[in-house]
């Protein structure tokens, strides 16, 4: 194996344990936000935006996103797109409201 | 037949073919889960009172299922970094853990299941609750998933590894792939779920 291979790969083990570390206090950041009881739209608000830095974290560097082909960028572009809509949708009942 | 660039890149994309074969099933998964939160989203604010997750779920368990799970993601990208560092035992040792991890989610699942069962909480119980075992069944039928294509890997699969160890290594990325976005479903089931 190329040597300057094998060491990329070390350091993407070290990212790796780093990301773990920053998911677990993410984990216990989320728990205790939770036990504060904060009003319904803060905590749904500060859950979400924990969740989506979670996430971001595990896509980038787990599923390796931070250095993709661009046919996968492609591709979750277009899922984005169709999963905001799909998201909205509910919204479209308060427009019923507006309209009638 | 062979089956072509399962092992090498695929000119025109870059990639070998089964992974963006599996980004696009995951594309498809992301529709799934999405189609569910969104009906959670409209459930929720057309309820004239919606009950705190926090106050039927047990949220310690929870908490250690969501360690459990974040520790798979990590023993997953590692049983495929030991194969790229061509260390074999490491990644058995690996995937071994992620196996039984998976398994340990389930067990905590089993015992969550059982005391709601008990309790008198059923799916027909309330829309929060029939919200609730669909989406983490439909999760947990995703681990059961993960878990068979696992050990096969881990087990008889792993054979391939003496006769085409590329092409073994990018079915354990693959895998690892679908297992990492199992466990960013319930990064975001767990607060929507238990604790909102």
């Amino acid at each position: 194996m190329n040597p300057d291979h094998a060491e990329d790969i070390k350091k993407s083990v070290r990212k790796y344990i780093v990301v773990f570390v920053a998911l677990m206090a993410l984990t216990v950041v989320t728990v205790a936000i939770s036990t504060m009881h904060l009003n319904v739209k803060a905590a749904i608000t500060i859950a979400l935006v924990v969740a989506t830095i979670k996430g971001s974290l595990v896509a980038s560097y787990f599923m390796h996103l931070i250095s993709e082909k661009k046919v996968i960028y492609a591709t979750l572009i277009l899922t984005a797109v169709f999963l905001i809509l799909l998201m909205l949708l509910p919204v479209s009942t308060y427009l019923d409201r507006v309209v009638h | 037949m062979n089956i072509p660039y399962t092992s090498t890149a695929r000119p025109d994309t870059g990639l070998y073919n089964a992974k963006l074969g599996i980004w696009l099933f995951l594309g498809s998964e992301v529709m799934l889960f999405g189609a569910l939160f969104s009906s959670y989203v409209l459930l929720r604010v057309a309820a004239p009172a919606w009950p705190h997750g926090y106050e039927l779920l047990n949220i310690p368990l929870a908490t250690v299922n969501t360690i459990i799970l974040i520790s798979s993601s990590v023993t997953m990208v590692m049983s495929w970094a030991s194969l790229m560092l061509k260390q074999f035992n490491k990644y058995k040792m690996y995937m071994g853990l992620t196996i039984l991890c998976a398994l340990a989610f389930l067990v905590i699942k089993y015992f969550e299941y059982s005391h709601e069962f008990i309790e008198g909480r059923f799916p027909s119980t309330s829309s929060y609750l029939g919200l609730y075992f669909t989406l983490t069944g439909l999760h947990g039928l995703h681990i059961v998933g993960g878990i068979i294509v696992n050990t096969y890997l881990w087990g008889p699969g792993s054979k391939m590894w003496q006769t085409d160890p590329q092409r073994f290594t990018n079915r354990v990325e693959v895998a690892g792939l679908y297992w990492h976005f199992v466990d960013l479903v319930w990064i975001f089931l767990f607060p929507v779920l238990y604790l909102l």
